[in-house]
This record gives structure tokens, sequence and C-alpha cells, in this order.
């Protein structure tokens, strides 16, 4: 038999720190990150869109950093970080995020919406206190058919007043 | 013929953890190989059913391959380094502007997180009716459907095309092209070292590869020499959207200014043909030139020549014409 430099995996098998939960998770090797949330893990917040890269609905959050899982093999996360938006809610409490969205109209079939939070999560853990222009280019991968995104820009920068409040108020 | 877009069927995924690991099971599966980077390009194929590889070959794993060094005077970009570090480089930013803003026009903010720069020079063609399936003469087939008269040709080349009229689709590219990078190839049997304007092909060379690149072959590093660092720089893409959409031109140029007049340029220009075009004829023309109207209503005019317009891309020879002229003045807009 020739000489096999790698095996190739017959069942990929991952460890995650899955929203601060190390996970173990087995699946086929070909699987995306998407597929594996939602079928392995039943994290079903992150929404399956175009496939494509085109519409934002399957974000979250590798390594700090937004990607769209649906273009991302399980695979490549072993030992990485991921954080989806069911990792935004602690205690029950919902993350500014989350309640903003719901108050400003940022929300409407909801469709986008898990997608547009992380994105604008990882916004807000790398820069508290964005622009304008920033926000509106750090969602610019993310697709809204309803909303016609000034409610989403409103939403941001509402949490982003409470978030600081927050803050404030927990020193 | 396509299939509903849905899940990407099985393959076997390799991790090796070395470039000669790599080119041991790209040769052991030969043409049902397939080399992956960021994924990008590589999971719309699969998805779609169009390219079947059993085997994907995930350079993720190979220690060296990532990164941003400063080499000589000059930058060694590692082949796996994601747009988004390219675009938040310090050095890149200070001393090779043109390379960032490139860059940062690609894609949508998550896909320059996840795609690498190697992929994105490498990447294939978006013709649709090649993308689709369609047997072509890309595609290896005998027809180029986008060139019939019924065609949908508004993206496609009004340059070079032989046969095929798929352009390049890379933002990166033209700008590497302008700072006279060298892409740093691994065959099977040695190191070459490529000029970065070389490396794109045009289907007159072959009509089913957009780069030098053969089968098994892998780009390990682009290195970008000190020769244009800080030089006046001029990047500018023309799109249908902001985001997500590829290129209908783009034009990227470094110049050396000596006095009032342009002492050096690099102008190349992509959109427009199979591989990124180098305008040498209008960098001869313009050097020692005045950096004025004259100059680049001058190189303007001999940018387009010899373009062969289709039925729906016509517009592309004015644009072409207007962003090389933006680039010879180094301003954006109409003239004053
Ligand atoms: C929706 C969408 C919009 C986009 N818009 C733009 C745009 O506007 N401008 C732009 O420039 N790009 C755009 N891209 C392309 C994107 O930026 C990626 O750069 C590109 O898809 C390939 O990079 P990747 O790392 O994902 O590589 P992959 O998809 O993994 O690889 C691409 C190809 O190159 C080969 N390859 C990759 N790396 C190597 C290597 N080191 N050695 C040998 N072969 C290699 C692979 O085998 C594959 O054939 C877009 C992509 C998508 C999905
Ligand atoms: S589903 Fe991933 S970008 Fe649309
Ligand atoms: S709320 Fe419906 S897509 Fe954004």
């Amino acid at each position: 038999m020739a000489t096999q430099p790698v095996e190739a995996q017959k069942t990929a098998h991952i460890r995650i720190d899955l929203n601060g939960e190390m996970t173990d998770v087995s699946f086929a090797p070909y699987k995306t990150l998407l597929e594996v949330l939602r079928e392995d893990l039943g994290h079903t917040g992150t929404k399956h869109g175009c496939e494509l890269g085109e519409c934002g609905a399957c974000a979250v959050i590798l390594d700090g950093k937004p990607v769209l899982s649906c273009l991302v093999l399980a695979q490549e996360c072993d030992g990485r970080k991921v954080v989806t938006i069911e990792g935004l809610t602690a205690d029950g409490q919902l993350h500014p995020l989350q309640e903003a969205f719901g108050d400003h109209g940022g929300s409407q079939c909801g469709y986008c919406t898990p997608g547009m939070i992380v994105t604008a999560k990882a916004l807000l853990d790398q820069n508290p206190n964005p622009t304008h222009e920033q926000i509106r280019e750090a969602l610019s991968g993310n697709l809204c058919r309803c909303t016609g995104y000034l409610q989403i820009f409103d939403a941001v920068e509402n949490a982003i007043v409470e978030i600081s409040k927050r803050n404030a108020a927990a020193k | 013929m396509a299939v509903i877009r849905d899940v990407i069927p099985a393959f076997e995924l390799f991790q090796p953890a070395s470039i000669e690991d790599a080119q041991s099971l790209l040769a052991r599966y030969g043409p049902e190989g397939w080399v992956l980077a960021g994924g990008l390009d590589t999971f719309d194929w699969l998805a779609d059913r169009i390219k079947r590889p059993t085997a994907v070959v995930d350079l993720g794993q190979i220690k060296g391959l990532s990164g941003v060094r400063v080499v000589d005077g000059g930058l060694e970009i590692g082949a796996m380094t994601t747009l988004t570090e390219v675009v938040q480089h310090p050095v890149v930013r200070e001393k090779y502007r043109l390379l960032a803003e490139a860059a940062e026009a690609a894609a949508s903010p998550q896909i320059r997180n996840q795609g690498t720069i190697g992929g994105n020079v490498s990447q294939d063609a978006r013709c649709w009716y090649y993308r689709a399936g369609w047997p072509c003469y890309r595609a290896g087939g005998n027809i180029c459907y986008a060139d019939t008269p019924k065609g949908l040709n508004r993206e496609h080349a009004i340059l070079d095309a032989d046969r095929c009229v798929a352009v390049n689709p890379s933002d990166t590219a033209p700008a590497l092209i302008a700072l006279d990078a060298k892409m740093v190839i691994r065959t099977p049997k040695e190191e070459r070292v490529v000029d970065a304007e070389d490396y794109f092909i045009g289907p007159a060379t072959d009509i089913t590869r957009m780069t030098v690149l053969q089968p098994g072959d892998l780009l390990t590093a682009i290195r970008i020499p000190s020769t244009w660092a800080g030089a006046q720089f001029y990047f500018e893409k023309v799109r249908d959207r902001n985001v997500w959409d590829f290129a209908l031109v783009n034009v990227a140029s470094a110049t050396k200014v000596s006095g009032s007049a342009i002492g050096d340029v690099r102008l190349v220009v992509n959109g427009v043909a199979a591989h990124p075009v180098r305008l040498k004829a209008v960098e001869a023309a313009v050097t020692g030139k005045p950096r004025n109207e004259a100059t680049a209503e001058l190189a303007g005019q001999l940018a387009v020549q010899g373009a062969q317009p289709l039925q729906h891309n016509g517009y592309k020879v004015p644009l072409m014409t207007n962003l090389v002229k933006r680039a010879i003045r180094g301003v954006a807009g109409e003239a004053a």
C-alpha cells in the first residue's frame, strides 16, 4: 500500500467553546458550521439563507470576528470560540442589542435578526462607540428585506447607550 | 446542470500539517483533489455540484502560510492571510495603501474575515453560464454561451477575449500587479517565483485556468518589494451595489512624481479581460509628462485601443477610459 501522508476524516469530531460552554460534537466532515450548529447541536437561532455568502443570515462570531457559518466547515472550528445568538442572553436577561431590536423595530419578520445582532455585537466588542458610518459598514454584509435598515441602525445606537449606562451602573 | 443549492455533498476532508503532505495528497488524488483556502469560491462550486472533488485538501492547518511579515524592506504575505488581516495590517496601510484599499473593496465584511489573499488571486471566473455548469469552453466544451446573439454579457470582457469572454473577478489582483508583487509558488519539484503580472493567464494560454498554477501547485506567499512603498496610489472599483458585487471595472495605479511630471507609473485594470490588464503602452506614454488633464485624456484614449465590446457591455469602454483618467490625475471625479 502506498504511504498515506494523512488520513481522511471519516467522522469529524471537534471541541468548541460554544457560547461559553465547552462542547463536543461529531458529524460528517463535509458539514458546514451552520449545519452542525442547527442539526447536531440544536442551535437553530442561526438561519439558513442563501448559502452563497450573500445575505448574512447565517452570521456567527468565530474567535471574535463575524463570519458566515454557511461557508465555514465545522471541522475548521476545532478548539475555537463560537458565539451564536443563543449566547447573548445572560441569566435569563436579554442582551441590550436584543432588547433594542425589539423596542425600535429593528426586527420585523426576524429572519435576518440573529445575523444582524451577532454582527453588531462583534462590532461593539471591538469598538464600543462606533460612528453611524462604522455601524453601517459593519452591517453592510447583512441583508434585511423588511425594515429598510434605518430601524436597525437606530436599535444598535440605542443599545450602545444602554450598554454604557449598564457599565456605568456596574462600576 | 445546476441543482437546487442545498447542502454540500460528501467528500473526504484532509487537513495536512505541511506543504509536502498537501502536495502528496494532491498528487494521489489528481483531478479528484481540490485545494481549500477560505472556501468562499470553493463551497459555491461544491454546493452546486458543478465541481465534484472526492478529496478536499484544507490548507488551514499548515503553519507559516498565514500572516504578514516585514522582509528586506518589503512585505511577505502568507497565502492564507485573510483579507481583513491584510486591510488592517499597519505596514500595508502605511506604505502599500493601494493593497489595503483594494482588499477592503472586496465582497462584504464577513467574507473578508474568511477569504484569503491567496484564494482571492486564485479564484475562478464568475461568468454565470460557467458557474451554472453549462458546458462552455472554460468547462471543456466548445461554445461560449455569453458570446452568442442572445447571451447575457453585461459583465464580460472587452479586451483580449479568445473564445471565452469571462473576466477575472479579483480586486486585489490589479493592486498587487501595480505594486510589482511576486507570487511564491511551490510546485511538486521546486519553489518558483513569478511576477504578479504573469501569474494571471488568459484563454489563449489555457482556457480552463485563470492562473499559472498547475494541478498540484500551491501558492504559498505574495512578496511585495519596497520599490513602490509610499508612492502615490489610486484605486477605484465600480460595481452595481457597494457590497458583495464584483467589479464591473476596477483600476489600480502606483505613481512616482518628479517635480510636476509623472516619473514612473504602473497602471492596471481588472474586470475587462480574463486576466488583469497592465496598461504598459499607457504607462510608457505618460511617463515624463505633466500630471494634468491633457495627459489623463491621452491615457484614457490609449487605454481602450483595441477594445471589442459585446452586445451588452459597451459601457465598459467609457468606464475604463474614465477610471484610467482618474488614476492618472490621482483624484476621483471629474476634472475641475
Ligand atoms: C458573495 C461573494 C462576493 C464576493 N465579492 C468579491 C469582490 O467583490 N471582489 C473580490 O475580489 N472577491 C470577491 N469575492 C471572493 C472572495 O473575496 C474570496 O477571495 C474568494 O472567494 C476566494 O478566497 P478563499 O480564501 O475563500 O479561497 P477558496 O474559495 O478556498 O479558493 C479559491 C480557489 O483558489 C484555489 N486556491 C486557494 N488558495 C490557494 C493556494 N494557496 N494555492 C493554490 N490554490 C489555491 C482553490 O483551490 C480554489 O480553486 C466574493 C466572494 C463571495 C462568496
Ligand atoms: S446563508 Fe450564509 S450568507 Fe446567506
Ligand atoms: S426583519 Fe425581515 S429580513 Fe430583516
